[in-house]
């Protein structure tokens, strides 16, 4: 990388692609898996089947890498998995962002009042 | 599609940096190594990742680097290899292995 800054090489390496890069030591503390992670593992099931083929595991790396550095670092596995998901459906016109938020109004104002 | 290179034939990996969804990790670009196996051919994911067909199919091969080329100052021993399944567009016929110069270390 002769003649290439610090920046520069950090915009040609993927904030996923960390390989040789120093690092702590891996946690290795396991949590019960919750039940938000699995519907959003059941999401990724059902929108990638057969049936409906909306989703391909290629697009999911690609949108996850392309979180953005502050959220690749800050969400978790799941929550990554959320975002990109969420990317993709907008992205193929399956949803809109108004429908989403609108949906997620909707689910807050029931869990709410639910408190 | 035929694959272009057969186990044993010496290759160096692209040292490049394109944006986007690419499979090759960043660690080993530019370095040299050998084909160990011939994997099969596989849509290729720099188009499936934006919805594309994928199509041609890209030849997929298993690689094989010697750590010490791969990593600086790799103090394991001599014969620890890395192999790492990288396609066809990738590659580059020939490259010697060689240890990793200081200066590619300060990078």
């Amino acid at each position: 990388m002769i003649g290439v800054g610090k920046e520069k090489e950090a915009t040609m390496r993927g904030v996923h692609d960390i390989g040789g890069l120093p690092d702590g030591p891996i946690p290795r503390d396991q949590h019960a898996v919750t039940l938000s992670e699995k519907r959003i593992d059941a999401l990724m099931t059902l929108l990638s089947d057969n049936k409906r083929r909306l989703l391909r595991v290629d697009e999911m790396r690609r949108a996850i890498e392309s979180l953005g550095a502050e959220a690749y670092d800050t969400l978790g596995y799941y929550e990554r998995w959320l975002a990109a998901i969420t990317a993709i459906m907008v992205e193929k016109g399956v949803l809109t962002n108004a429908e989403i938020e609108a949906r997620v109004a909707v689910v807050k104002a029931r869990l709410e009042a639910e408190a | 599609m035929t694959p272009r290179f057969a186990p044993g034939d010496p290759v160096t990996v692209h040292d490049r940096h394109p944006p986007g969804h690419v499979r090759t990790p960043y660690y080993i670009r530019g370095k040299a190594g050998v084909i160990e196996r011939v994997c099969g051919a596989f849509g290729n994911p720099e188009s499936l990742a934006y919805g594309g067909s994928g199509r041609p199919l890209r030849p997929l091969y298993r690689v094989r680097f010697r750590q010490d080329a791969v990593w600086p100052r790799y103090d394991g021993p001599t014969a620890d290899t890395v192999d790492i399944e990288i396609f066809e567009h990738w590659l580059d016929a020939g490259g010697h292995e060689r240890p990793t110069t200081d200066r590619e270390e300060a990078r």
